[in-house]
């Protein structure tokens, strides 16, 4: 009887930790960004390439930085729930290695939410806000801290439940 | 002709090479080795050719560049994309169970082993033939039962 328990046992313990292996996302890798200043920078406006959009520009309120691109499905996909989210807080795109016109041309098929995108065009900005992969949405508070960071497309769900409290939280 | 052409082809091929700084392509190399992808992470920065990893390729080319040593360079991708860029993971709370790990199961290994050896060891004891045993071994053993 022994013989066999043990073995049993091992393998149940086995079983347990792959199971809780499938639950967990190896592509979301914890960013080291969250609770940081959110890094500074200045780029060209995407609509208006003469003036130029900073971070510093949003102090004091709560506002969602939105890395996209117009060759990104996943970005697609978000989209709408991105322009919903719009209404709620003010949301910056952050347009990472587009080509300007395919970029103009996407917002204009599809919608435009942001309140203003910033063009990224050799991607260095998304370098220093850790982006490995687009889309990801940053919340970032009052002070200009990140809050939270988001990879992948944004669904319902994650708006509903998890960024929309946080942005109420963080808005009072 | 022909051949003229092909080792035009390969100078080609290789200028950039050539033109980069050797030594520097080489430091280059060897912390991007060590730096994963977290595009494809199983791949190096090094050997992966996603978009990402190009981009930071150029960055630690620019980082050599301008003086800086492989200790802020790896500190400089950490400060971005956190620990989990690097294969070496440095030792901390929380990765001693990741650097400790195999010891642990190999000390339990050998635990199991030195416990199982004992008991089996213990459960051996001499046993002598019966009589009807011993005769059959005799039998069996005797030099006319081999047959030629």
């Amino acid at each position: 009887m022994n013989r066999f328990l043990w073995p049993l046992l091992g393998f149940l313990v086995l079983v347990g930790f792959l199971a809780f292996g499938l639950t967990l996302k190896p592509s979301e890798v914890p960013s080291p960004f969250i609770d940081k200043p959110a890094p500074g920078f200045t780029l060209p406006q995407l609509a208006a390439p003469e003036k130029t959009f900073s971070p510093e520009e949003m102090k004091g309120q709560v506002w969602l930085l939105n890395i996209w691109a117009s060759w990104c499905y996943a970005c697609l996909q978000e989209h709408p729930v991105i322009t919903d989210l719009a209404r709620s807080v003010p949301i910056v795109g952050l347009n990472y290695k587009d080509k300007r016109d395919e970029a103009v041309a996407w917002l204009e098929r599809f919608g435009n939410g942001y309140i203003v995108s910033a063009s990224d065009t050799d991607g260095r900005i998304g370098i220093n806000y850790g982006v490995y992969g687009v889309p990801e949405t940053f919340v970032i508070d009052k002070a200009g801290f990140i809050r939270y960071k988001h990879i992948g497309p944004v669904d319902e769900k994650t708006a509903r439940d998890t960024l929309l409290p946080l942005i109420r939280e963080l808005s009072r | 002709m022909k051949r003229w052409w092909l080792i035009l082809l390969c100078a080609v091929i290789a200028a950039p090479v050539w033109a980069a700084d050797r030594a520097a392509e080489e430091r280059m190399l060897n912390i991007a080795s060590e730096l994963r992808c977290l595009v494809c992470q199983n791949e190096s920065i090094a050997a992966s050719r996603a978009d990402l990893a190009v981009d930071l390729r150029q960055q630690i080319r620019e980082q050599i560049r301008g003086g800086q040593t492989d200790q802020e360079i790896r500190a400089y991708m950490v400060d971005r994309y956190g620990d989990f860029i690097l294969y070496r993971p440095p030792l901390q709370a929380t990765t001693i169970l990741l650097w400790f790990g195999p010891l642990l199961l190999l000390v339990f290994g050998l635990l199991v082993l030195t416990l199982t050896l004992r008991h089996r060891m213990r459960s051996m004891t001499d046993r002598l033939l019966s009589d009807e045993e011993r005769k059959r071994a005799e039998a069996l053993l005797k030099p006319n039962n081999i047959p030629d």
